[in-house]
């Protein structure tokens, strides 16, 4: 073998490699990725029945109410507007009314969205970056949420 | 007054640093003796001026002394001393100044192991070394300050996190930097021999050792957070393609490529440029992993404290040492003369392969972990990139990286010869068939396609052994000289070996456990009982307790197999007093066959609980594996050849594979 053709080997080797990763993941970024919205998004725009997404917002207060087994149903809001939930499973630790969540899963034709995972973070202090950013951009005021901040003297 | 002593020697130890930084250099640029040889104790008192500060915050919170800002916000006077201990890097600020003591630690282990380094490039290193200390000295100082007083100290601290106040955890960070900061070495080794225009084999037997020091503690760091994440989350998984997690990942894929590819460059002088280059990339998506936890940008559940101001300056540290080093990578890589030349079946070529993959699979994790940034900066579209993303794109490529493993260690340098790799192979070929249909037999449903997936696992693994029956001549030679090479064989190989066959352990237990994981979510009340994994489980109702400084409802479930008692497991959810946070404690009773993991959720109507169960078929075999790459790295690192200090010995004298 020559020195071209043993080069040659490597680098078509490289570009068949890096080929099918682009490949596979353009088919992945088409297939799994899911979009997130908040209520109001939904309001404005309607997604789809059976997209696949994220909503997030703030649970309503005096919206959660337990049903059948690990059945819950709870209200998303971001404050203008909110959207009935559906889940069935056990909720995360710091699933509480007026904290910020995230679910993920589908919304039906009658605009309920059924749930299969539920996110709360595990700080308390915590709010989902995407859900303070869209609360705040529609001006709504996240008192008291804030993580205390070191000063120096 | 400790904390104020502990102030100064960090603002005293970023003067060394600067001095550190400054001063070699120009000595190796001149070729001055005195100004290069400063650099060795420079980087030793740097060393110890960094551990002084470390020791001083340590005290305040052992001490628990709420006048520190730091200590009021992360700690309580309640909580357990191994988790005041720990809490002095569970948070933003004492995690940074960790991260420079352990750089530190790094440039002073060279200072003061590096003997055989040649001046120049000695001191050269320990100049790059210490600019980056600089830099996050500088960030410490003027955006996180883990010294800052408070005028009205408060009664109590806030307490740590509760997730955090757990035995794994308070340990995993250290681990974790050891090996994150560790590929900090290796990028100076790249400077500063792009610096001085001089790359040789002797370069990659340099920086070989440092570079596997901080593999072992990164495997085994990661491990230890996904083990933390497997109990105490509570959500029955060990990995959740998470930001943060990707963010220490992706730094491990591409640190295994640099061992592989060090190892050519070693051995035969080839792959020079893309050592290097992958040298400085591995550092370089430490620092990118350092941005994501830190700034904020990413929803994570696990990250710090949010501030964009942070986040701006770890970016521009990032863009000042990674830019930095690929224009000078840039400006000097045409000088550098590619090495010997090897055909494709070749112990290179195979190991050309696992670059191509771990450095291909590491981009595309890259991708899945930024692109939703990248979408949401030019669209305004918010998306999540989910695990079937890194399912879809990362297991592809693992797959011919898995099967083309045993091979790699079989094939000769320069010229291989497949076929004999793979007679040689054959027995665990074999091994690997009876493996699907033992598989097939004992998981009764799920994919088609997992015990395959089981058998690929097992092919690494009897490859390993395969790779080490060769060696010794087991089964050819007579009893005496299989022994006598078994002593004999370096422990550089062994350690290769046992790597090897950790992550084919790893990959059957990933497979299993994903693709026979049962799960049953439901409400029981007492007297109820469930079979799940072979075992029967009975609830029989909850109690409340109390800890150090939680309160607690602590299910109580009866677990049997066939009629005979195993064990009593006892999940709970506790409430912590400060900060008044609840968490989810799993109950786990593991075994061979897998673990029997359950959880509570929520009182449903009094004395019924929502319950979650799971069975992980050998979900121990993850954490296993790595502990046993952990070790191997550790065997090999103890070879006398690998010894940083060791004899320069002829690289041509071991021209091998089976001999």
């Amino acid at each position: 073998m020559t020195r071209k053709q043993k080069r040659g080997w490597m680098i078509g080797g490289g570009v068949a490699t890096l080929t099918i990763a682009a490949i596979l993941v353009l088919f992945a970024l088409k297939d799994s990725v899911v979009f997130f919205h908040t209520p109001s998004d939904i309001a404005e725009k309607p997604v789809p029945a059976g997209n696949r997404i994220r909503l997030g917002g703030l649970v309503a207060n005096g919206s959660v109410v337990r049903g059948a087994g690990t059945t819950v149903s709870f209200k998303v809001t971001d404050t203008l507007k909110d959207i009935p939930v559906n889940f069935t499973g056990v909720l995360p630790d710091l699933f509480r009314e007026g904290q910020g969540v995230v679910a993920e899963g589908t919304i039906g034709t009658d605009g309920t969205f059924t749930a299969d995972s539920v996110l709360a973070k595990h700080d308390e202090n915590y709010m989902p970056p995407e859900v303070a950013k869209s609360l705040e951009a529609r001006g709504v005021k996240l008192g008291g949420s804030a993580h205390p901040q070191t000063k120096s003297q | 007054m400790i904390i104020e002593f502990g102030h100064f020697a960090l603002i005293l130890a970023l003067l060394v640093a600067a001095f550190q930084t400054v001063v070699p250099a120009w000595g190796a640029r001149v070729n001055d003796g005195r100004l290069m040889r400063v650099a060795e104790p420079a980087a030793v008192s740097q060393l110890f001026l960094l551990l002084i500060a470390f020791c001083a915050l340590m005290h305040a919170y052992v001490t628990s002394d709420f006048s520190v800002a730091n200590v009021a916000i992360n700690s309580h006077s309640t909580k357990p001393l191994i988790y005041k201990i720990s809490g002095v890097w569970g948070n933003h600020e004492g995690s940074m100044l960790l991260w420079v003591l352990i750089l530190a630690l790094f440039g002073a282990a060279v200072a003061v192991f590096g003997n055989n380094l040649p001046a120049t490039l000695k001191a050269n290193v320990l100049a790059v070394q210490a600019s980056i200390a600089l830099a996050f000295l500088l960030f410490i100082l003027l955006t996180s300050d883990p010294f800052a007083r408070l005028a009205s100290p408060p009664a109590d601290g806030n307490g740590l996190n509760p997730i955090l106040q757990d035995p794994a955890l308070a340990f995993h960070p250290p681990f974790l930097y050891t090996g994150y900061v560790g590929f900090s070495i290796a990028f100076s080794f790249a400077v500063a021999a792009l610096i001085e225009g001089r790359i040789d084999a002797a370069w990659a037997r340099w920086v070989r050792p440092w570079t596997l020091a901080a593999w072992m503690f990164l495997t085994i760091g990661i491990a230890m957070g996904s083990w933390w994440a497997y109990y105490e989350l509570g959500w029955g998984g060990w990995w959740f393609w998470d930001p943060v997690e990707n963010a220490s990942f992706m730094p491990w894929l591409a640190g295994t490529a640099l061992l592989h590819s060090a190892l050519v460059m070693e051995k035969r002088e080839a792959l020079k440029v893309w050592t290097i280059l992958l040298a400085i990339l591995t550092f370089s998506l430490s620092l990118m992993g350092a941005f994501i936890v830190r700034s904020g940008v990413l929803t994570s559940v696990h990250s710090f404290a949010v501030d964009p101001a942070r986040g701006v300056f770890i970016l521009g540290i990032l863009v000042v040492f990674t830019g930095g080093a690929l224009a000078l990578f840039a400006l000097r890589a045409k000088d550098m003369r590619f090495g010997g030349l090897f055909a494709p079946i070749s112990r290179e070529g195979s190991l050309v392969l696992n670059n191509l993959l771990l450095v291909t699979s590491a981009a595309t994790v890259l991708i899945g972990t930024l692109y939703p940034l990248l979408l949401e900066a030019t669209t305004g579209d918010k998306i999540s990139v989910g695990p079937p993303f890194f399912n879809m794109t990362f297991g592809p490529l693992m797959l011919p990286l898995l099967l083309a493993m045993p091979f790699g260690p079989l094939l000769a340098w320069k010229r291989g010869d497949a076929l004999a790799a793979a007679q040689r192979l054959i027995f665990a070929a074999m091994a690997a068939v009876v493996v699907v249909a033992v598989a097939y037999a004992a998981f009764e449903r799920g994919p088609w396609i997992a015990p395959f997936g089981i058998a690929l696992g097992a092919f690494v693994m009897f490859g390993a052994i395969t790779e080490w029956a060769t060696r010794i001549k087991l089964g050819t030679a007579q009893f005496d000289e299989v022994a006598r090479r078994a002593v004999n064989l370096p422990r550089s190989n062994y350690g290769t070996l046992l790597a090897h066959f950790g992550i084919g352990l790893m990959v059957v237990g990933i497979v299993a456990t994903t693709a026979y994981q049962q799960e049953r979510i439901l409400v029981m009340k007492p007297g109820d009982s469930i079979e799940i994994g072979g075992f029967e489980l009975a609830f029989k109702g909850a109690a409340p307790g109390r800890g150090p400084n939680y309160r607690e409802d602590i299910a109580q479930f009866d677990v049997t197999r066939g009629g005979a008692a195993v064990t009593r497991l006892e999940p709970s959810k506790r409430l912590y007093d400060a900060p008044p946070q609840p968490t989810t404690e799993s109950g786990i009773h593991a075994s061979w066959r897998g673990d029997l993991y359950v959880v509570i959720g929520d009182e449903q109507t009094p004395g019924s609980y929502a319950v979650r169960a799971y069975f992980n078929p050998l979900v121990r075999c993850i954490w296993l594996g790595a502990l046993i790459m952990f070790i191997g790295g550790g065997i090999s690192l103890s070879d006398r050849r690998l010894r940083v200090g060791a004899p320069k010995k002829s690289s041509r004298s071991s021209p091998i594979a089976a001999e």
